[in-house]
């Protein structure tokens, strides 16, 4: 019974990827009683404000955009197989990725940035702890096994660290937080990247696996001695506290929608003219850059097939890098740099709309 | 009713077929043999796409998805070895917490229980299976790991000295395989409850009287006379509740740690078939990903198939003991 409701989901999440390549048309049609001018799909992180911007966009315009937040690996399958009019990845395509989407050259647009922290409980220590790539590197992969130890030690000279053991917590469900995180432990720890690499789902050496960024917060918060990583959206929304990281200029960054989108403007600067933005901003020079943030991607075909909702998907891009990019701290998103958004609109006007017929 | 030949009855049945000609006869057999052959072919269809799906998979890993212990999808290695062990023990743990208690509320319900404590038991113990398994994970993460951390583990580690085998040693973090094992128990109760309750009331009264007539006690008519009669309906409620346990997802998930090592160590974080599927399925973007995890659940799909198979034999032998 169990085993044919499983199956049964299974069976209709293939077909959703496999043959609804025709049924297109009709997909947003289904979705709200005809009603909805766009249908997208994708990742679950920046759900909350993507929601926000299509109900404001609706109210300012009354173009209707249905979302549904099934995770980046399905947002690049259905954009793939054009059963949607955008996608929505935490993560960029791969080039195997891009040759297989069925519509054409695909555009990264990125929207806003995300960053995730290191929350930990540790009773007793009221200001946050200091780390650095090498330290949470070698926490993570199990050759820091006490808080009492020299290497963390070192970096909270007048702190008083406890010997309890640390028990990591990291992400089970295949996810944007943790292809952020070990990609930064990847570009910062040369070790790290030669034995774990980095992913949506990784082998971890060590640790208890959680669900979801609650899953890990809930562990951490119920196990004294455990660490674990969170999107900064969820710790600042839920209180956890969250560990200040030294940046690439050696300075101690605790996460804000400020050091993130400095981030971006630090990583910015070594952009080429013709960047298609699939690009990684961990580890990002600049002063105040908080080292672990990414950009997330709204993914659209360059040849939009239907002219009329070719039309609507770039006014709306357009609002959102314009109007939605002053909306997105109030929910701790971080915008993207204002250069850097006019950049990204001036992309979207390579997007070329069919002849209607 | 009253009671009437049974020649009389069979000669009017034979008279209504002829006179009302078979029209609407025909087409509500139609509808209910359409009704009959569309849940079949489901399953058939299901089965076929789960092992399209699974193929390339099979074809490239071979039996190293069923022996291999390294799942890991950054340098394309697909074992899930440890998927399997974790299924197959986070149930064998939840049947052995969960039958003698099963069974002990289906015997006291069905021999001991006054009247009228006997269905607002029952209603509580079924209601359990009416419970959504998230709420279980929820109760799970916030309630029973706790619990399990500060109070049953270090138990069973050191006031019973169990921690001398390598069964309950290590560390006492609370998410574990037997942690899933305890879920998995209270999520399968309901069925293996039911089920016996069932057949144990279906036992004839004559079976127990004549049990009793020869001088039994209570405890023997039950033992001698009842649990034998309904022996292989009861092991067929416990197979349902372990076709429950193997493929249960969302509470285990929440609460096994989700580690895909093989551990000898209850305590130790396990993982499962169904959570690994579900923790991994929405984020796979690579084929080999995706069609390896389509074979993790051909595998899951095959066990829970022949697990219920069994089960509906044995219930089946029931009836039919029954009907002799």
């Amino acid at each position: 019974m169990r085993a044919t409701k499983l199956a049964a989901l299974i069976l209709l999440i293939a077909a959703c990827g496999k043959e609804s390549a025709s049924n297109s048309s009709t997909a947003s049609s289904t979705s709200s009683g005809g009603s909805v001018d766009l249908t997208g799909a994708g990742a679950t992180f920046p759900y909350p404000i993507y929601s926000k911007w299509f109900a404001d966009y609706a109210k300012q315009t009354g173009v209707k955009i249905n979302y549904q937040s099934i995770g980046s690996g399905g947002g690049i399958r259905q954009l793939s197989e054009q059963t949607v009019d955008f996608g929505a990845s935490d993560s960029p395509m791969s080039d195997d990725d891009l040759a297989k989407a069925k519509g054409g050259p695909v555009l990264h647009i990125p929207t806003v940035l995300g960053a995730v922290v290191i929350t930990y409980n540790l009773p007793g220590l009221s200001a946050p702890i200091n780390l650095t790539s090498s330290a949470i590197a070698d926490i993570f992969a199990g050759r820091i096994t006490k808080w009492s130890d020299t290497r963390i030690g070192s970096l909270n000279p007048g702190v008083k660290l406890p010997s309890t053991d640390i028990l990591v917590v990291h992400r089970s469900d295949g996810s944007g937080t943790t292809f952020i995180f070990t990609d930064y432990l990847s570009k910062a720890v040369p070790a790290w990247n030669s034995s774990v690499g980095k992913g949506k789902e990784v082998k971890w050496p060590v640790g208890l696996g959680a669900k979801g960024n609650e899953g890990v917060a809930g562990q951490v918060k119920q196990t004294p001695g455990a660490v674990g990583y969170v999107e900064l959206a969820y710790a600042k929304q839920n209180n956890l506290p969250f560990a200040a990281i030294t940046n690439k200029s050696g300075k101690n960054v605790l996460a804000s929608v400020a050091g993130v989108t400095a981030a971006a403007a630090g990583a910015a600067q070594t952009l080429p003219a013709n960047t298609d933005y699939r690009i990684s901003i961990v580890d990002a020079p600049g002063a105040d850059s908080y080292p672990i943030s990414s950009f997330t991607w709204i993914l659209v075909y360059q040849r939009q097939r239907d002219a009329t909702k070719g039309k609507k998907l770039v006014d709306f891009l357009n609002w959102a890098l314009t109007t939605g990019e002053n909306e997105a701290s109030s929910l701790d998103y971080a915008p993207l740099p204002a250069d850097m958004a006019a950049k990204v609109k001036a992309r979207l006007s390579t997007i070329m709309l069919a002849q209607p017929k | 009713m009253t009671a009437v030949p049974a020649e009389w009855v069979d000669k009017d049945r034979r008279h209504l077929r002829v006179e009302q000609s078979a029209i609407g006869d025909k087409i509500y057999g139609i509808i209910t043999a359409g009704c009959a052959l569309i849940v079949p072919a489901m399953v058939v269809a299901i089965a076929i796409a789960i092992f399209a799906a699974a193929w390339p998979a099979f074809a490239k890993l071979g039996l190293s998805i069923l022996t291999s212990s390294d799942w890991d999808v950054a340098n394309g290695h697909f074992g899930a070895a440890p998927a399997l062990f974790g299924t197959l023990v986070s149930s064998a743990v939840a049947l052995v917490i969960a039958t003698p208690l099963a069974v002990g509320v289906a015997i006291f319900l069905s021999e001991f229980s006054p009247a009228w404590l006997r269905s607002p038991v029952a209603f509580l113990v079924d209601l359990l299976a009416a419970i959504p398994s998230v709420v279980y994970g929820l109760w799970g993460i916030f309630v029973l790991i706790p619990i399990m951390r500060e109070h049953v583990m270090p138990f069973l580690r050191d006031t019973l000295h169990l921690g001398a085998t390598p069964f309950f040693s290590g560390a006492a973090y609370g998410p574990s395989m037997l942690t899933a094992g305890v879920i998995l128990a209270i999520m399968c109760l309901p069925s293996i409850s039911a089920v016996s309750r069932e057949v144990l009331l279906a036992v004839p009264r004559s079976q127990r009287e004549a049990a009793l007539a020869l001088g039994a006690t209570r405890w023997e008519m039950i033992r001698d006379a009842v649990i034998p009669f309904a022996r292989s309906g009861i092991v067929g409620g416990i197979i349902l509740g372990l076709g429950r346990a193997l493929g249960e997802t969302m509470a285990v998930t929440m609460v096994i740690g989700n580690r895909p090592e093989i551990s000898a160590s209850l305590f130790a974080p396990g993982y499962t078939m169904a959570s690994l599927i579900a923790n991994e399925f929405s984020e796979a973007t690579n084929d080999l990903h995706l069609s390896a995890l389509m074979a993790v659940g051909a595998i899951l799909f095959v066990i829970t198939l022949i697990v219920n198979a069994i089960a509906r034999w044995l219930v089946w032998g029931v009836a039919r003991e029954k009907r002799k």
